[in-house]
């Protein structure tokens, strides 16, 4: 079977997913339910596609294959907008804000924090990338001891909203706010869409990309604010879940095995709507939201990743 | 031809190329040659835009290359660096097709791969064309790169260190190859090599460098003489003629 066919039998599992989640034992209002559903899969869809998508292209750009955005210090700094919130206003505050005016803010403040970082560290023509990497863990890893002293001081009621951030969730899904990020993506994506071409060069590095007529720093730097603005529409949306990119890019690399960008995007695409979807429905109907789609993805992923290591897989 | 116009590039407050200037001959082999750190590596990076010069002019036939397009400039000139360590899993045929991205972007025609089909050939790779790269081994590995860069079919062909890590035929077979492009095609090739019998042996033009500037440039029988690659070296180093080729000995 060759790339092309395992790409569309991906297709395959994830539609045969979808349906299965939407029809799968309606009774009553169907549709009430159906719309409940759908709204669901639209939200799982969305996010999982920007993290797979961003996922492998940072990890091109970078040409590391264990690395994923998170290491931007976005998730971070999600939290910390959050935290920041219930520690000065209250919970209150924040759970009756509007949906839509809270989202764009922390979409905005996210993007206006890789911006800065970008300017900052692009100045220079021959910047290295890897120093936006470095600053971008130092800064991550501040949000977080930050976010942790807050997360000390407030009252253990307040604290039960700030955990429930911590973990994705596609349950709680407003509908304004997903048409709002749904239009969002499809602009960035009609963005990057001329970039595609150049992805696969640029993983053979930046002096082949060079010599093969790249505008390597300009690509590049395109590139990282399609990543930003992805990984903070997807966290504002569901909550911190780049792990999930980290298990789908490279899912995407060992099942597909071809060196083709676009394959590889829409692989790790299917199979994050694959690991959502499926995940989603254990969640409701095995474990009846006993336990968060974040935490099984976080188990699986995790066991997952013991195995690459112990495989000793050299041909990465 | 090439003309480098007084480039310097430096490191904080370290000048690694100084000043340089120099004119490329087009359709000859030019090796640069001196000790190591004398900026042999940094100036070929910089003739290829891989490096940013501090100052100075660097002008491909009489375009300067800070100011040409990238895609335009990549049908021009093509660089080959010392260290390819390329992570994906890609055949010797597929690597090759990349060369053809600067007229292609990313899809290829009939006369692309005719160009693929061809550089192949020449580099004598059709036996292992549909390997992947990480079962070749060193020297089946360089040839391919250098097939990829003569399906990128530019004029200017900049090696670093071509040969590092070659054993004694596949050296050779390297450098017979690089003749063989710059005598039947055309092409204008610029080599930085430590082997200084290579150079002597199969180069027309010698650029020697020592601490970031140009200490002598030549013919190849100017160059390696014993006052020369003393000043260049500081070694005394014996020539002998053999076969109407100049070889050093500097081994004791």
């Amino acid at each position: 079977m060759n790339y092309k066919s395992k790409t569309l039998l991906l297709a395959g599992i994830s539609v045969a997913l979808i349906l299965l989640f939407l029809f799968f034992d309606i009774r009553g209002n169907v549709e009430y339910i159906l719309t409940r559903r759908s709204i669901k899969i639209a939200a799982i869809v969305l996010t999982g596609a920007s993290i797979a998508f961003s996922t492998v292209v940072f990890q091109t750009i970078t040409q590391n294959r264990i690395l994923t955005p998170s290491i931007l210090g976005l998730d971070s700094l999600y939290m910390l907008i959050n935290t920041f919130i219930i520690f000065v206003f209250g919970s209150i505050t924040l759970t009756t804000m509007d949906r839509n005016i809270q989202f764009i803010m922390i979409v905005g403040i996210m993007v206006l924090f890789s911006g800065v970082l970008y300017k900052i560290l692009f100045k220079r023509e021959d910047q290295n990338i890897y120093l936006l990497l470095l600053v971008g863990i130092v800064l991550g890893t501040f949000f977080g001891s930050f976010t942790s002293f807050m997360e000390v001081l407030i009252d253990p009621n307040e604290f039960q909203t700030v955990q429930d951030k911590m973990f994705a969730s596609f349950n709680n899904i407003n509908t304004d706010v997903l048409l709002l990020a749904t239009i969002l993506i499809i602009l960035v994506s009609l963005y990057f869409m001329r970039f595609l071409k150049y992805l696969d060069v640029l993983a053979l590095g930046r002096d082949n990309a060079i010599n093969l007529g790249v505008d390597y720093d300009k690509v590049v730097k395109s590139l990282l604010v399609v990543v930003a603005i992805l990984i903070s529409i997807s966290t504002a949306l569901v909550g911190p879940i780049t792990f999930l990119g980290l298990l789908v890019a490279n899912l995407s690399y060992e099942f597909l095995k071809t060196y083709k960008h676009t394959y590889l995007i829409l692989g790790a695409i299917f199979i994050s709507i694959i690991a959502l979807v499926g995940g989603q429905f254990i969640v409701e109907k095995v474990f009846t939201f006993s336990t968060t789609l974040s935490v099984i993805i976080n188990f699986v992923g995790g066991l997952y990743f013991i195995y690459l290591l112990l495989k000793e897989n050299k041909s990465w | 031809m090439v003309d480098i116009k007084r480039v310097t590039k430096r490191y904080g407050s370290k000048a690694v190329v100084s000043d340089v200037t120099v004119q490329i001959e087009k359709g000859k082999i030019t090796s640069f040659i001196g000790p190591n750190g004398a900026g042999k590596s940094t100036l070929l990076s910089m003739i290829s835009r891989l490096i940013i010069k501090d100052e100075g002019e660097i002008l491909i036939e009489g375009n300067d290359i800070a100011k040409g397009k990238g895609r335009e400039l990549a049908k021009k000139i093509s660089i080959l660096k010392q260290s390819n360590n390329i992570s994906l899993r890609l055949t010797v045929r597929e690597l090759v097709s990349f060369g053809r991205f600067p007229y292609s972007q990313g899809k290829l025609t009939k006369e692309d791969w005719k160009h693929v089909d061809e550089a192949i050939e020449y580099m004598g790779l059709e036996d292992i064309q549909h390997q992947y790269l990480d079962q070749l081994s060193g020297g089946q590995r360089q040839r391919a790169h250098i097939a990829m860069v003569i399906a990128q079919d530019t004029d200017y062909i900049l090696l670093d260190e071509p040969l590092n890590n070659l054993d004694m035929k596949h050296s050779v077979q390297i450098m017979k190859i690089l003749r063989r492009l710059a005598d039947e095609l055309g092409k204008t090739i610029i080599i930085v090599i430590h082997d200084i019998n290579f150079a002597s042996v199969y180069s027309d033009y010698i650029v020697a460098l020592k601490d970031g500037r140009v200490v002598r440039e030549g013919t190849t029988n100017e160059i390696i003489n014993r006052e020369v690659l003393k000043e260049i070296y500081d070694m005394d180093i014996a020539i002998q003629n053999f076969q109407n080729c100049r070889f050093c000995f500097y081994f004791h």
